[in-house]
């Protein structure tokens, strides 16, 4: 199942390669996003919980921008009925979700050094809480994103519901994860930034196993 | 039809008492509230707003349940009876949020502050309202009905962050809250046992009240489904005939 699933990221992953197509839009819109911010701010500087706030805010909306398109180019291609065939559900759940991974892991890496490079206030002093809280974060964004993309996908309206589905279900993500990198910028202790750790360890683990259940029945259908 | 009445007679006493009932500094009589420090007068707004916001969890849960019962059978009335429930869900959530900013104006001085209570209301009526996004943008039933029945299974696993976890963790200034001076949940502490009766009275009244129109509504629902189902089949006859 791992050398399939594997098989299926491999797939997605040339085809990725031959298109650019989402590490292109995900890249310009990374751009324009922090550009945005750029331009409003002018010439003060922000706080730094404004700028970690910010800096979740970039990463919501870049991710909302680009994973859609794990499952809606199946659709668009017509490919859905030989997947359905040649793998079972789990599978092709396993093999988007390794490529999704990937897709934000690169993403939030652009979106963490741009920060750094040009936020005057985004100084981490702790930095392995702040890794720690990268990962995790983003292991529940791909998972999270994902699954919605599969009911975006058979839903048949792309764009614009997208967003509207998945605010709430990373809302409690992205609020701790807010949460956990001010306190990487103040260099909080491990000790004392545990409990919102184990929410985000709980997030991650729980939406993993809903996702791995409840894809069977947006695939089969 | 006797329990119409029933709940006709429990809801307008409910409502009486919990408006007109005096608060007093030592109540002697049956039919006073005690006084609670930092909530005084605005207190009685627990006979209203705890109700409307325990339907908001009691429906989300109930269409949780007929959800998954949907996935497992397949059977479209089951999904009628999870989308009726989120309706009603939606109409208390909003219930409980406008209730609640009003009680805040007062107590707290705005109507807004983010408090992790409002935030969790707030992320519950977002997901209410993208299910019905959801439901809206699906022309056929039975995707409409798989895809919503997944989509709310989703928001019900991290829906227990919201209301469970976060309120009591997080200092805010709901009664309840982790910091609350008060030491612990005011229903049991600070309430005299008049205040306590009529609080239950009030939820066993509201909890009835979401299962009649809940009730009413899933088999309005199906009802509906079966009349445009025939209507479509006379439709088709018409032509071939």
């Amino acid at each position: 199942m791992i050398a399939k699933a594997y098989a299926l990221f491999k797939k997605d992953f040339s085809s990725e390669l031959r298109t650019r197509y989402a590490i292109n839009s995900l890249a310009m819109f990374i751009i324009v996003a922090i550009s945005v911010i750029l331009f409003s701010i002018g010439n003060e500087t922000i706080n730094e919980s404004l700028t970690g706030g910010l800096f979740w805010v970039v990463i919501f909306f870049t991710a909302m921008s680009g994973l859609a398109r794990a499952f809606v180019s199946e659709e668009e291609r017509g490919t859905t009925l030989t997947l359905q065939l040649i793998a079972s559900p789990s599978t092709v759940f396993s093999g988007k979700l390794i490529f999704n991974l990937i897709l934000v892991f690169c993403m939030n890496l652009v979106i963490s050094l741009l920060y750094s490079a040009l936020f005057e206030n985004f100084i981490v002093q702790n930095f392995s809480l702040f890794l720690l809280t990268f990962i995790l974060g983003n292991i529940g964004l791909a998972v999270a994103s994902t699954i919605i993309a599969a009911i975006i996908a058979k839903a048949g309206a792309k764009g614009t519901l997208y967003p509207v589905l998945s605010f709430p279900i990373l809302l409690p993500l992205i609020l701790t994860c807010v949460q956990l990198t001010l306190f990487s910028f103040d260099g909080t202790s491990f000790e004392e930034a545990q409990f919102e750790l184990a929410i985000v360890v709980g997030y991650d683990v729980i939406m993993f196993t809903a996702s791995y259940m409840l894809f069977d029945f947006i695939w089969k259908d | 039809m006797i329990w119409k009445i029933f709940l006709f007679i429990l809801l307008v006493f409910v409502s009486i008492a919990g408006i007109s009932f005096p608060i007093v500094e030592n109540p002697s009589a049956w039919y006073q509230f005690p006084f609670i420090p930092g909530l005084e007068e605005n207190a009685k707004i627990i006979f209203f707003h705890v109700p409307t916001a325990w339907l908001t969890v009691i429906a989300f849960l109930m269409s949780t349940i007929f959800s998954f019962r949907y996935l497992r059978t397949k059977n479209l009335d089951e999904d009628a009876k999870a989308y009726a429930s989120a309706q009603l869900g939606m109409i208390f959530c909003i219930l409980a949020t406008v209730t609640g900013a009003v009680w805040a104006k007062f107590a707290w001085g705005s109507f807004w502050s983010w408090d992790p209570r409002q935030t969790s209301i707030f992320a519950i009526l977002l997901i209410y309202g993208a299910l019905f996004a959801l439901r809206s943008s699906i022309e056929s039933e039975d995707k409409r009905a798989t895809l919503s029945a997944v989509y709310s299974l989703i928001a019900f696993v991290t829906v227990p962050f919201f209301i469970f976890v976060m309120p009591r963790i997080m200092k805010g200034l709901h009664p309840g809250s982790a910091d609350d001076t008060n030491a612990g949940p005011i229903v049991d502490f600070k309430m005299n046992s008049s205040m306590q009766l009529i609080f239950f009275l009030s939820l066993i009244g509201f909890t009835i009240l979401y299962f009649w129109m809940w009730r009413v509504g899933y088999r309005s629902i199906i009802i509906k489904d079966k009349l445009n189902k025939q209507q479509i089949i006379s439709d088709k006859s018409v032509q071939g005939g």
